[in-house]
């Protein structure tokens, strides 16, 4: 009978260079609990079950994906249990009009503000500069925004586990998505694309 | 006649479809009707063009 591994991460080298994520993984476990100390919670879990599991780490992904990949489950878990709570149920109600968006368009349906040109933007995503801007501008996004869409584009969750995760249905999950998009894409023109150059 | 012909689909249906089809593919009318808006429509080829970006942005965050 072994012991499982304590949840420390002391001196042991794989537990330190789980660690060099830790920053990475709190910020997308707050994006989508919302909740500081839950957030702690979840990527101790993390950590501890890729501790326990290290054997399963066949290095044919990079530690960061196969780490994310552990916290998907566990936040799964957690959205599971708070979805029992009041909390989460009225969350939706401020994005599941598509007519919020028409604010950026004329009665006739033109841009009020069309898109600038970014130029040739591949650069950008080489630096770390940029990527900060990135973060920061998931953060500005409506909260139940945010999680609809980090557990699209960053847990890589199928549309339908989405839906199913969340009760709600494909169009609400569109309408999100759309949202998320478009104020992304407004975010990081103004704090990037249009914003004085450091590049 | 330009005027007319982006009319059909303005760019706010243009938008929405471009983001539609991150989701799902088009249907063919769908595809025809966004294409040709694309033809004549520079901010909203532009728009496509930075909806692309930021799936690739997202990727090499996550990685």
């Amino acid at each position: 009978m072994t012991t499982p591994p304590a949840p420390t991460l002391d001196a042991d080298p794989f537990a330190i260079e789980l660690d060099t994520h830790r920053r990475y993984l709190l910020r997308v476990a707050r994006l989508q609990l919302r909740d500081r100390d839950l957030a702690e919670d979840v990527v101790q879990e993390t950590f501890v079950a890729a501790l326990a599991g290290r054997a399963g780490f066949s290095g044919r992904s990079s530690l960061k994906t196969w780490l994310t990949g552990i916290l998907k489950h566990k936040i799964v878990d957690a959205i599971r249990h708070k979805q029992r709570r009041p909390v989460a149920a009225t969350a939706f109600d401020e994005t599941l009009d598509v007519d919020v968006l028409d604010g950026m368009f004329t009665d006739d349906g033109a841009w009020k503000a069309p898109p600038a040109d970014w130029g040739d933007p591949e650069n950008a995503l080489a630096q770390s500069e940029f990527m900060d801007v990135l973060a920061r501008c998931l953060d500005r996004l409506p909260p139940a925004t945010a999680r609809v869409f980090t557990l699209r584009e960053i847990l890589e969750l199928e549309s339908d586990e989405i839906c199913k995760e969340l009760s709600i249905t494909a169009n609400n999950l569109w309408v999100i998505l759309h949202r998320a998009r478009v104020s992304l894409r407004q975010c990081l023109e103004q704090n990037w694309f249009a914003a004085a150059p450091r590049r | 006649m330009l005027h007319r012909l982006t009319h059909i689909v303005s760019c706010r249906e243009a938008s929405r479809l471009l983001s539609r089809r991150e989701e799902r593919p088009l249907a063919s009318v769908e595809r025809f009707k966004l294409a040709l808006h694309l033809r004549l429509c520079r901010a909203c080829t532009r728009f496509a063009r930075q909806l692309v970006f930021i799936r690739r942005a997202m990727v090499r965050y996550r990685s």
